[in-house]
């Protein structure tokens, strides 16, 4: 029981001690303890008999001299806080377990609590350490998802592996109409391999159609569909979500109201995902199908990179495509075959199966419509079965090497961030060298001090790439927004897969093992006692180390050349396409496809009808000329055949281009006529048949000759005449598909004298207007004339555009991961420049006070930098060398060893590394001889 | 009474031995030590608090609140196994070291 009039200790402590800088809690705990012994002193002499003022005055004696006392405590304090720096958790916590060491979990936990603390303390440098991971690993990630996706993921259908592709072996030679991304063979080799193979046991056959327009009538609206037939989904074993898929019985000749399957994405889409979507029509092209079922979220189709909206049965395409049906077409290619192997065989059994039943299935279905000596070709095709498992994609074949390329950039980038960490990394190591010194001599094992560096690197690598992940994501959607500007109905799986998730684990676990253990070998590596003696500066590990933290900015030098001539390669490899002359105008041409199907009208009255709208349409203000065009140049699409020369017996060597045009065609598109003329209203249905051709025609072809008045027949199908042609006009080279290619010869035609015009239009029309009004004046116009025409604009320039959309994604990518190597480059040379200057302080002051003058010590600074940059120039032109014919296919008009570019990239990187060695000179140039020697 | 170099150099030892055998508060190890050395070697409050505390920041004793009912709460502490290795170790150092300055101090008969 405390006496009522006892003193207050604890005051009095409080009042005498005065202790400063403690944490409140532990000040107190002091005062408490040492206010209870007082206490205990002055009740001891209590009951010795003292008076109170005695037994005060005895306890006061026990501490006489306040200050000397708050002066070992604190310096005990102090002591505490630095072993606690440097050696955590020993001490830190008051009550010790039994055995006096901490459990594994405690300490990996204060060994993070610590990195935790050491990253806070130098912001700056975590900021940039996990940025410059980050950046590397996200690129990394995303490309490599993107590639995973169209490449390496397997279709979402069960057993994937069980399924193989049938198609002919070599189809470089192939007449007849092609249509479709995949048109491997045709209706009838279809029905035959069906009919008669045994190696698998369901097979399907599918092809792809751009677009069914879900308008009726007016503005054209799109929705991808593919064709299948009845097994399809019976083969790839995916089921129905709602309603029911196809089946065999959907598939049947004639079919009359044929059923629709829908996908997930679309019935959200169209139908807000809504219950009654099943059962309901759906137009497709103007022809009316019933929904009868919905797939799965999980199936997109099998045209990987791409999801399909309607899945019709193949029955229905003589109903859709009309006139134009390619169903019993013995030459029409549109279809792929896929089946799917009976349990046991191999692929190499049912490639064997096929090769085998090849002849006999050539033999039933050769095309009537060729010759003798086309049928001799075709029957020497061969069928074969490939893998499938990953479904099919064009998006594949094209993107594929430019997304590897790309990969490899990202890694040369994650190499550069990589040595710019360990840089720091190290730099850092040496300024610690003293605390680790002191942690060594005072008993800490190297053991842990290695582990607590390791946890740290570790916590760095697992922020970057966590960081990076996100970036990822984030990035690759960005990316295949990007692709998609081009080609619509893109579709990029995102959801992870193992592969990924293992990928970028996988680069975090290497990155940090490179940049971790390194320094926290080279820094647990420093004798104590050396270390403790001499100044913390030149602590650095000596020469060694630093001779590491070189070499790296080397290596970074060197990736940096290689990735800033690759950028280049890619830029000016744009810019070369784009400067490309196309030989006709492409500025102000809107393309307009116009669809009549909805009129019926009779087929003799339709070039009439045409011609009508092409003279309504010129008449418009603002518009220049209008031309129709069965081939749109870049488009992409093309009619080729070839010609047989007036007086020979067999095709001229080499094939020829078509297109038919209107008279104005040239006029519009800016084509100089060269010699002879250009189509005029003498040339009609009667009159004798005539052709416009180009100047590689008469390269090629003619050899030379003059073409006006040369007569040649064009190589139509068996039972079709063949009229002979007179070339009466010659025009300059013009590019027929694509930008790239080289000029071949091409036969232009008149629509006034095609025997078969179709239901559609497509009209090619000038003008300055801008594309809002244009396509305003145009669609009403053609209202006016009909409104049940389909309409259908495209502005040419940006098709153009679209078409050189790898070319644009690689020069913009590599620029951008050129212009970051480059960066981390400049940061990488700055750390270490700097570094150097600080630690040869003493050694310039030495020189400046034998009389070094300021510029010696420039050009000694400077040149430091320079042998490094010359080392990493001369590292990376050979590695550009190496790695140059890689990415030669991906560029035009320049080889990869293109001098100019390696010497402007060079160059560009000599300015780079002066600017980040410029600041470090200076700072040696400015030292205080005095003070340099000084320090030492 | 014995210099103040002398006792500093001992203090660890002594209050370590205290703690050897049970746990105790600060007070009673430096009664224990002015009691057992009758008299000759006492430490006040000032010197041994100091001396309490380095000895726990450094692992070798554990100190916890103990409260009593109607009492003030005191500060107990007991040895660690640190601790008890580090006085074993110390004990055998003091002796040898005792030992050595005898055999040299003491005038030798031989010579």
């Amino acid at each position: 029981m405390l006496n009522k009039k006892a003193p207050d200790w604890s005051a009095y402590v409080r009042e005498n001690l005065q202790l400063r800088g403690f944490r409140p809690e532990r000040e107190t705990e002091i005062v408490e303890e040492i206010a209870q012994q007082l206490d205990e002193a002055y009740q001891e002499a209590l009951r010795a008999g003292g008076s109170e003022q005695e037994a005060r005055a005895a306890a006061e004696e026990h501490v006489a001299d306040w200050a000397v006392l708050r002066q070992q405590l604190a310096g005990s304090q102090r002591e505490k806080e630095f072993r606690a720096a440097i050696a955590p958790g020993q001490g830190q916590e008051r009550d010790l377990p039994q055995s006096g060491r901490f459990s594994p979990c405690t300490e990996i936990r204060q060994d993070l609590l610590y990195a935790l603390r050491v990253f806070r303390k130098n912001l700056g440098f975590t900021a940039i350490a996990v940025l410059s991971l980050a950046l590397g690993t996200g690129a990394n990630t995303a490309i490599f998802q993107l590639i995973d996706s169209l490449r390496l993921r397997t279709l979402p259908v069960s057993n994937p592996q069980q399924l193989a592709a049938v198609r002919i072996l070599d189809i470089s030679w192939r007449h007849g109409r092609i249509h479709g991304r995949y048109p491997d063979v045709t209706n009838a080799q279809w029905e035959q391999i069906r009919d008669h193979q045994r190696v698998f046991s369901n097979m399907l056959a599918w092809a792809t159609e751009g677009g069914f327009n879900l308008a009726p009538s007016g503005e054209a609206r799109y929705a991808s569909g593919i064709w299948v037939s009845g097994d399809f989904f019976k083969t790839l074993e995916v089921p129905a979500l709602r309603g029911r898929t196809l089946t065999a019985e959907d598939d049947r000749r004639g079919c009359g109201s044929p059923p629709a399957v829908i996908s997930y994405s679309f019935w959200q889409r169209e139908y807000g995902g809504g219950p009654d979507a099943v059962g309901r029509m759906i137009s497709l092209d103007g022809h009316s199908f019933e929904i009868v079922g919905i797939t799965p979220p999980s199936f997109t189709g099998i045209d990987v990179g791409r999801q399909f909206d309607v899945a019709v049965p193949l029955c229905s395409e003589p109903l859709m495509h009309g006139e134009l049906a390619l169903m019993d077409l013995g030459n029409g290619y549109w279809l792929a075959a896929v089946g799917r192997l009976k349990p046991g065989v191999t692929i190499e059994q049912a490639n064997a199966e096929m090769a085998e039943l090849s002849s006999g299935i050539l033999e039933a279905t050769v095309p009537p419509q060729y010759d003798a000596e086309a049928q001799k070709h075709y029957l020497q095709y061969k069928f074969g079965a490939f893998p499938a498992a990953t479904g099919f994609s064009n998006l594949r074949r094209s993107y594929e090497t430019p997304l590897w390329t790309l990969l490899a950039i990202a890694a040369l980038v994650l190499l550069i961030a990589c040595a710019n960490i360990g840089n720091l990394l190290l730099a850092r190591a040496s300024a610690r060298g003293r605390e680790i010194a002191v942690r060594l001599s005072l008993g800490a094992s190297r053991g842990r001090l290695i582990r607590q560096l390791f946890v740290e690197s570790l916590l760095l690598g697992v922020a970057g790439t966590l960081l990076g992940a996100i970036l990822a994501q984030w990035t690759s959607r960005l990316l295949v927004a990007f692709i998609g500007t081009s080609t619509p109905d893109v579709f990029v799986d995102f959801r992870p897969d193992w592969r990924v998730l293992a990928f970028t684990m996988a680069i975090a676990l290497v990155t940090t093992i490179l940049f971790g253990m390194a320094p926290a070998f080279r820094a647990t590596s420093v004798a104590p006692a050396a270390a403790l003696k001499s100044a913390g500066r030149n602590l650095a590990g000596g020469r060694e180390r630093f001779s590491l933290r070189r070499g790296l900015v080397v290596s970074q030098v060197a990736f940096s050349l290689v990735l800033l001539v690759g950028a280049m390669l890619f830029v000016r490899s744009l810019k070369n396409i784009l400067s490309v002359d196309a030989g006709f105008q492409t500025a102000g041409i809107l393309e307009a496809d116009l669809d009549f199907g909805q009129l019926k009208i009779p087929a003799p009255q339709r070039q009439s009808y045409k011609l009508n709208l092409i003279d309504r349409l010129r008449a418009l203000p603002g518009v220049e000329g209008v031309a129709d065009a069965s081939v749109v140049p870049l488009s992409g699409f093309g009619w080729s055949n070839d010609v047989i020369l007036a007086g020979a017996t067999k095709r001229a060597d080499g094939n020829s281009q078509f297109t038919q045009v209107s008279p104005d065609f040239f006029n519009t598109m800016g084509i100089s006529i060269i010699a002879g003329r250009a189509f005029n209203e003498r040339d009609t249905a009667n009159s004798p048949k005539v052709a416009i051709v180009n100047q590689s025609f008469v390269k090629k072809i003619l050899n030379g000759a003059n073409p006006i008045g040369a007569h040649f027949q064009i190589e139509e199908e068996v039972g079709r005449a063949r009229p002979m042609y007179e070339i009466v006009g010659l025009v300059r080279d013009t590019k027929y598909y694509d930008l790239r290619e080289e000029f071949a010869p091409e036969v232009y035609v008149t629509t006034a004298q095609d025997d078969q015009p179709d239901e559609g239009a497509q009209l090619l029309v000038r003008s300055n207007l801008p594309v809002e009004t244009l396509t305003k004046e145009l669609k009403s116009a053609l209202a006016d004339a009909s409104p049940e025409i389909g309409t259908e604009f495209h502005v040419m320039q940006t098709g153009i555009q679209n078409s050189l959309l790898r070319e644009r994604l690689m020069a913009m990518l590599s620029g951008f991961f050129g212009a970051l190597a480059t960066l981390l480059a400049m940061m990488g040379l700055f750390g270490v420049m700097s570094n150097s200057v600080a630690r040869r302080t003493g050694e310039i002051g030495l020189r400046m006070a034998l009389g070094a003058q300021r510029r010696n010590v420039t050009g000694m600074v400077l040149g430091e930098a320079g042998a490094m940059l010359a080392i990493g120039l001369i590292i990376g032109a050979g590695l550009t060398l190496a790695l140059g014919k890689t990415a030669g296919a991906m560029l035009f008009g320049l080889k990869p060893y293109d001098p100019l570019t390696i010497s402007l990239s060079a160059l560009a990187l000599a300015v780079v590394a002066i600017m980040a060695s410029y600041v470090p000179a200076r700072r040696a140039a400015q030292l205080d001889p005095m003070a340099a020697l000084r320090d030492e | 009474m014995f210099n103040r170099e002398l006792r500093k150099g001992s203090a660890e030892l002594l209050v370590l031995t205290f703690l050897e055998a049970r746990p105790r508060h600060g007070y009673e190890v430096g009664k224990l030590i002015e009691a057992r050395s009758h008299g000759r070697i006492s430490f006040r409050i000032g010197s041994l608090y100091p001396i309490l505390c380095r000895l726990e920041d450094r692992g070798l004793i554990a100190g916890r609140w103990v409260e009593k009912p109607g009492e003030r709460r005191r500060r107990f502490y007991r040895l660690t196994a640190e601790g008890r290795k580090f006085l074993k170790a110390q004990r055998g150092l003091w002796e040898e070291f005792v030992l050595t300055i005898n055999h040299i101090v003491r005038p030798s008969h031989a010579e």
